[in-house]
């Protein structure tokens, strides 16, 4: 039993090696973007709008709203971030109902590759709205003796991201795996319609944290 | 007992005893959490959206500690750098 889709070796030349993770990623990523593409060729304001445009409407709106909720803010400038976060996770995820699919979030690397892009959008996000006085200041916050918490704070919540979202996918596929050796019949189709559950929920949250950790950065000088 | 057991044994043992003694503490955790949210639903049915959405991400956050656990126990079993250790000392 595999505890990564890292160690799914398809092809290998030299040092080159294409694992699981990597043709999984590619395949999500060519869905997201061939998606977009097609659904953003015809864009109307007319009442009668496709059935592809309202579905990628009502996808944005939600996050749109979601991320209003948890920042109080305008959501236009994080909502590329966020919502990109969001989608591909979310993806991820819900491909597991394929047989051969094993998602990507269910390994370390890609999993800490997202968790590295929070970790550098929350100052990008505060020295955009603060400037870099502003931002650097509220490490100083509130005496000078904080900043190596601080700085443990930051490192630590970005490991944490990552360390979450794959023990969360890698267990459910973990738990599977093991219930297929067990019980092969019916049961463990039940837990993957509940690792799908899962996998949503934790997509979710993991870009709602995103938008914690990215607001609060932001609102931490304001106060200041 | 040889060491190559005993390296087995003790990973075995460690993963269960983390895995148990990990799966506690955010049991009782998001037993209290939802208790209190189930609480605070009954009082204010207006605000079910925040409370479940609040509810959700604390739930995920109390539930990490339970994953951190499950890491390390699946790391023991499956990704035991000890054991490999020792499988390449014996192979080799």
């Amino acid at each position: 039993m595999e505890i990564s889709p890292d160690n799914i070796i398809l092809w290998q030349s030299g040092i080159v090696k294409l694992n699981a993770t990597i043709l999984y990623t590619w395949l999500v990523m060519i869905i997201l973007v061939g998606g977009s593409w097609l659904v953003t060729r015809q864009l109307s304001v007319q009442p009668k709008l496709s059935r592809r445009q309202h579905l990628l409407e009502i996808i944005v709106d939600a996050i749109a709203d979601q991320i209003r909720d948890a920042s109080r803010q305008e959501p236009s400038q994080f909502l590329p971030f966020i919502g990109t976060l969001f989608i591909f996770v979310a993806t991820c995820n819900l491909l597991t109902l394929f047989p051969i699919y094993e998602s990507p979030a269910g390994s370390l690397s890609t999993t800490t590759a997202l968790a590295l892009c929070v970790f550098v959008a929350v100052p990008l996000y505060g020295i955009k709205n603060r400037g870099v006085g502003g931002y650097l200041k509220h490490f100083l916050q509130p005496s000078p003796f904080m900043l190596p918490f601080q700085l443990i704070s930051e490192i630590s919540r970005t490991l944490s991201l990552a360390v979450r979202l794959f023990g969360n996918i890698m267990s459910g596929s973990m738990l599977v795996a093991i219930l297929l050796s067990i019980v092969p019949l019916l049961f463990p189709m039940v837990m993957r319609a509940f690792g799908l559950l899962i996998g949503v929920i934790q997509a979710y949250v993991f870009a709602i944290l995103a938008m914690v950790y990215i607001a609060s950065g932001m609102r931490a000088q304001k106060s200041s | 007992m040889s060491d190559i057991s005993l390296i087995g044994m003790m990973s075995i043992f460690t993963a269960g005893l983390s895995i148990g003694l990990g799966a506690i503490g955010p049991a009782i955790g998001e037993g209290l959490a939802l208790a209190n949210a189930m609480r605070a639903l009954a009082q204010q049915p207006d605000k079910a959206n925040t409370i479940t959405r609040t509810l959700f991400v604390g739930m995920a956050l109390i539930e990490s500690t339970a994953i951190y656990c499950f890491v390390v126990s699946m790391i023991l079993i499956f990704a035991n750098p000890f054991w490999n250790y020792v499988l390449d000392r014996s192979g080799g």
